[in-house]
């Protein structure tokens, strides 16, 4: 059996490897450098501003995102990306149980907040079983409670110039702290809440422990865990790389992560 | 002497067969599905995997997946698993380096990992293959393209006619004089299904994998039956263009290369003469 599976493997390879080298590889490098070409990117990138302006002309502000019942849950919630954040002091707030976490709301508010996971379990929650999708392409339907970001920000009274809200994250990616950010119409919608229970129990360190962005109508990155403060700002420019979150700043994920 | 004259004498009938539109769409699509092809296989090495369903990940059933083994690469299918080492799951680049990623360098673009790089040329590409559409079937619909050319005429539906091109096709009889300067059923057929089928599949299956579209159009999320189930289609959709572009070329290779391509750059078509004028 194996004497006729591995010629015949060794065979597919060699033709692959045939057709990599002969002709196709100059022309390949051709198509990657093309990629590369500054003046094609920026092209490229348009394709992410007509998505969000036609997702914004098509759509309510406040249209939702599907709610699911109980019976759609996948049996397991896949995690991404951190599933522990690195450092002695997560670690320590960890083993307390979160009991001394604080977010702090800053940026163009009247009234800069403070808030303990107590003061944000105390506030009107919201329970809502959303699907998330990982830009990767997979998806997992989970249920989530939590306050909404909009009566957390109304709490601290938005500044008229505020256009984005930032938020910082707890965990370092390489040399970086984890970030993400949206604009206001995504952080006012009714379905944009700071989670701390996700399938009725306290939230797993490996889904954002103790508290989450869910920003439903966005891919999964845009969805920052481990969150500890919330920044309303007039420009993304002076933040990071300036394109609005980690990736964004890295890889050139869009900002816009809706489509 | 009669052969000289038989060669020389019937002057081959030239038809105007594809008007400016066509043309012009043909070669944006052309080019665009490529792009689509090769960003789309990009963007699915990032997640080998289709589910059926509202949701699916990793600790899910998938009905389809690419994977590798320490030694294979290989496809499975429902329960069937094939072996293709060298080819998908677990190949070698330009360089020489094993790959462990589901499609080969050659048949992404980029030609190495970057999702965020294949969703730009994506879609982009998906703005451009949207908008060509929709500007080429109002003209097919307002222009006459649809009822000149594309309607299936009574005659034309029936078992045996349909059956009769099958077997002429198989045979390689292609339709030779004014015969040749009309679409036969399975053309017909095949153009059809391209247009109105297969493209508006892609489009509404890629809008329904978008969470921004879904509070747009929720209705999409029922229609395809959840999210993962329009991945799976838009595989399937995709594959289904492949197959139909791999016959397509084999057709025009069979029908006279230069004649047809020609008639595609320039609209103006050859008409191969009638059998019973040969000799």
């Amino acid at each position: 059996m194996s004497g006729l599976i591995l010629p015949r493997r060794r065979l597919i390879a060699r033709a692959g490897g045939l057709v990599a080298a002969a002709g196709a590889l100059p022309l390949l490098s051709g198509c990657d450098a093309i990629n590369e070409a500054p003046a094609v990117r920026k092209i490229l990138s348009m394709g992410e501003v007509m998505h969000q302006h036609s997702q914004r002309a098509l759509t309510d502000r406040d249209a939702l995102a599907r709610e699911f019942t109980r019976a759609d849950l996948s049996p397991v919630f896949r995690s991404n990306g951190t599933k522990l954040p690195s450092g002695g002091d997560y670690a320590a707030h960890a083993a307390t149980g979160f009991a001394d976490w604080r977010i702090q709301v800053t940026g163009l508010v009247a009234h800069p907040l403070s808030l303990s996971m107590a003061e944000i379990r105390a506030m009107p929650q919201r329970t809502q079983i959303t699907r998330q999708d990982c830009v990767e392409g997979w998806s997992a339907i989970g249920q989530w409670t939590g306050p909404q970001l909009s009566r957390i920000l109304a709490a601290a009274g938005l500044r008229d110039n505020a256009r984005y809200i930032v938020f910082r994250c707890a965990d370092r990616i390489g040399d970086a702290l984890y970030y993400e950010s949206c604009d206001l119409v995504d952080a006012l919608h009714p379905q944009t809440i700071m989670a701390w229970a996700l399938n009725d129990a306290v939230l797993p360190i490996a889904n954002g422990a103790p508290l989450r962005l869910r920003i439903e109508r966005q891919l999964g990155y845009k969805h920052a865990k481990y969150v500890n403060a919330i920044e309303a700002v007039a420009s993304l420019d002076a933040i990071g790389a300036g394109k609005g979150g980690y990736w964004e700043d890295r890889i050139d994920y869009e900002w816009y992560a809706g489509i | 002497m009669d052969e000289i004259a038989a060669l020389a004498s019937p002057p081959t009938k030239r038809v105007y067969r594809h008007r400016m539109p066509t043309r012009i769409w043909h070669w944006v699509n052309a080019v665009t599905l490529l792009i689509l092809l090769m960003s789309g296989l990009m963007i699915f090495n990032a997640h080998p995997r289709l589910y059926w369903g509202q949701y699916g990940a990793n600790a899910d059933h998938a009905w389809f997946a690419i994977g590798s083994t320490p030694q294979t690469g290989f496809v499975r299918i429902g329960r069937a698993r094939i072996e293709t080492t060298g080819v998908l799951g677990r190949w070698t680049d330009a360089r020489g380096v094993e790959q462990t990623w589901a499609f080969p360098g050659w048949a992404t673009i980029p030609t190495s990992y970057s999702l965020a790089d294949g969703r730009r040329w994506h879609l982009f590409f998906a703005w451009v293959l949207s908008v060509a559409l929709t500007l080429y079937m109002l003209w097919a619909l307002f222009g006459g393209h649809l009822a000149k050319d594309l309607h299936i005429r009574r005659g034309e539906w029936s078992l045996r006619h349909i059956w009769r091109d099958i077997k002429d096709h198989a045979r390689l009889r292609f339709p030779r004089g004014e015969a040749a300067a009309r679409y036969n059923i399975l053309q017909k057929f095949s153009y059809i299904g391209v247009i109105f089928i297969l493209l508006p599949l892609m489009i509404l299956t890629g809008l329904t994998m978008s969470p921004g579209f879904n509070a747009t159009a929720p209705w999409l999320l029922d229609l395809f039956g959840g999210r993962q189930s329009a991945r799976s289609v838009h595989f399937i959709a995709a594959s289904a263009l492949v197959l139909f572009f791999l016959v397509h070329i084999v057709m025009v290779l069979l029908a006279g290369p230069v004649n047809e391509v020609r008639s595609m750059i320039t609209g103006w078509f050859r008409l191969p003469p009638e059998r019973n004028a040969a000799p």
